[in-house]
């Protein structure tokens, strides 16, 4: 179904994210790049050496879970913007998720918005932590959002109401 | 009539890139381009490029061509610049005719040529396809990223190939609205990360859809779209009527070279490469001596290919007439390299297969 | 129709133009062209085609495919998707072939 609609299934999606021990101890990237294609800068915008393509560049990008800091240079670098952050350390009801946003407007820092799933369907209102666009970023804000453990492996998009 | 010792025909990725290589190894190189910029369609490439470092991944390709452009500056004295000038004929004898503007007719003498003219959008055919408001992806491209313009409102794209989807995301940062990208094939064509990303913005991917016609009187008000079998049959029943003012055309793209089938190239149809495409050895020089290719005019493919390979037709053309870089053996492996590279795994195959036939 | 923000374009629209078509004075910016300038106002019609008189627009926007062809100050057949805008401009619709002088 994937090729057919883009849409990844909840199978390849538990693949990409570590263990909740892990998303618990800090911020880890979630590199969702489930098809080959001829692409490396996660691995060397990476300077935690924690994402390996290897010298063939359509392999896979494979992350080491223990190395990654949850920065979020390679996600601000990956062209197919298919890399998230999740962190849950700050709170036991929420997780902090950071998400690629290249849209006008951008969210405000506190502001309520539409939280949406691989589908783009709405799921449920999320709280903007942050949005964070420093000029290394090249145009690509990166977006801080608070969302319900729950809801972890749904959301991967919002939406800004005007 | 004017000398030159390469004649570069195209100043987009893989002309820019010939000219630098060509330049760094000593040859004088004369750029001929019909736009009135070099950078041929990188100017509306807004999204970051796939690949590696050595073909700028994760660079916007709307900032590659100042990059290349400050490379090619290094070699200033070496390299002449014609823009607005379309190269009207490529003659047996080796001439190059030129048209500056409307009124400057001339002619060149070059020891070699690198033609890198790009390709030109595919069209489909369907009722009223010829209705305005049915543009190519890459025209809506032009008048978005270029001018500013929005081509209209409510937009269906057609084609799910991997400029079907960056385009339609990129209207979507325009502020249009998308409404579906249909594809006649059974599956997106283009990278997935890219029909992820537009997915999760809600726009619905209708695979195994294609046109049934368009409906308007002056220009486009509606598009119907019905659902094709395994073998392409639309299947009555099925259809969908969507309220849009703009199709964008994007069933892929056919090499531009009639310029080297003129000069006496040898020419194959090899569908993989899109097309009619010239032979041409691994160097990139065609069947015809000192003719060389690259990008899109020898087969289509994405722009980081492109580059490499105007970076290996300039390096080769410099060594043939003549100017043979100190470290040509290294640097030609390194094109060499970089080329399989990209195109090794899934998503170049067919471009290997194609290749494969041109040898054959 | 045109874009007012973009998140990662900034289109520098400085100096307007002012140029006539079919006998209305319109505006639009320099260094785009006269298709361009026209879409910006919603003009999608450019001309007509030379047997059946259908209602024709632009196609490509890199000057290939000829389906844009108007009659710019007089002169017929303009590729006007890769003709600059330029001060007072007359820029009309082509019904068919056009007149050659």
């Amino acid at each position: 179904m994937f090729e057919k609609t883009g849409i990844p299934s909840r199978d390849m999606i538990m693949e990409k994210f570590p263990s909740m021990d892990r998303i618990n101890k800090g911020p880890a990237a979630i590199v969702e790049c489930y098809r080959q294609i001829p692409c490396n800068p996660c691995e060397t915008a990476c300077r935690f050496k924690a994402i390996r393509v290897g010298e063939d560049i359509n392999n896979i990008p494979q992350i080491n879970f223990d190395k990654c800091m949850g920065c979020a240079i390679c996600l601000s670098k990956c062209p197919g913007l298919a890399i998230m952050i999740a962190d849950g350390s700050k709170s036991e009801d929420t997780v902090e998720i950071k998400i690629p946003y290249e849209f006008l407007p951008l969210p405000e820092e506190g502001q309520l918005v539409k939280g949406l799933n691989r589908e783009g369907a709405y799921i449920t209102d999320v709280k903007v932590l942050k949005v964070t666009n420093p000029k290394s970023f090249d145009r690509t804000p990166v977006i801080t959002i608070e969302v319900d453990r729950k809801f972890l492996y749904e959301i991967r998009n919002i939406r800004v109401e005007v | 009539m004017k000398q030159a010792d390469i004649v570069v025909i195209g100043g987009g990725p893989a002309g820019l890139c010939a000219a630098i290589s060509a330049a760094q190894s000593g040859a004088g190189v004369l750029i001929i381009d019909k736009n009135k910029n070099l950078g041929g369609q990188l100017i509306k490439q807004t999204h970051m490029f796939f690949g590696s470092e050595k073909q700028y991944a994760s660079t916007r390709g709307i900032d590659i061509p100042e990059i290349l452009m400050k490379e090619l500056d290094k070699y200033r004295e070496k390299v002449e610049i014609k823009t607005n000038s379309t190269a009207l004929g490529l003659y047996e004898d080796g001439i190059i005719t030129v048209l500056e503007k409307e009124d400057n007719y001339y002619k060149i003498e070059p020891k070699a040529v690198i033609v890198a003219t790009g390709a030109y959008e595919k069209f489909l055919s369907f009722p009223n396809n010829d209705l305005p408001g049915i543009y190519g992806a890459g025209a809506v491209q032009t008048l978005m990223n270029v001018h500013g313009v929005k081509p209209g409102d409510r937009v269906l794209m057609v084609g799910a190939g991997n400029i079907g989807l960056i385009v339609s995301y990129q209207l979507m940062q325009a502020g249009v609205e998308v409404k579906a990208i249909i594809d006649a094939a059974p599956k997106i064509g283009g990278y997935l990360v890219h029909a992820s990303k537009i997915r999760r913005m809600g726009v619905p991917i209708l695979t195994s859809h294609t046109v049934k016609e368009a409906i308007g009187q002056d220009f486009l008000e509606k598009a119907v779209v019905w659902e094709v079998d395994e073998r392409f049959n639309p299947i009555p029943g099925t259809e969908v009527t969507f309220d849009v003012d703009v199709m964008c055309i994007s069933v892929g793209l056919t090499p531009l070279n009639e310029l080297l089938a003129m000069r006496g190239c040898q020419m194959k149809y090899v569908p993989q490469l899109s097309g009619l495409v010239p032979v041409r050895n691994e160097n990139y020089e065609t069947s015809v001596e000192n003719i060389f290719v690259a990008g899109d005019a020898s087969g289509v493919e994405e722009a980081s290919a492109a580059m490499v390979e105007g970076f290996l037709a300039g390096l080769c053309a410099a060594a043939k007439i003549g100017y043979k870089a100190d470290d040509f053996d290294d640097r030609r492996k390194d094109y060499m390299n970089q080329l399989n590279n990209l195109r090794s795994g899934p998503a170049g195959s067919h471009i290997l297969m194609g290749l494969e036939q041109i040898r054959r | 129709m045109r874009i007012k923000e973009h998140p990662i374009l900034k289109f520098n629209k400085v100096k307007k133009i002012k140029f006539v078509f079919n006998g209305r004075e319109m505006e639009g910016y320099e260094g785009e062209t006269i298709a361009a300038a026209l879409h910006a106002q919603g003009v999608k019609v450019l001309g007509k085609s030379l047997f059946l008189h259908r209602p024709r627009g632009f196609y490509c926007a890199i000057g290939n495919c000829s389906s844009c062809l108007m009659t710019v100050n007089g002169v017929a057949n303009v590729k006007t998707c890769i003709t600059d805008l330029e001060e007072g401009m007359i820029v009309e619709t082509q019904d068919g072939k056009g007149v050659i002088v």
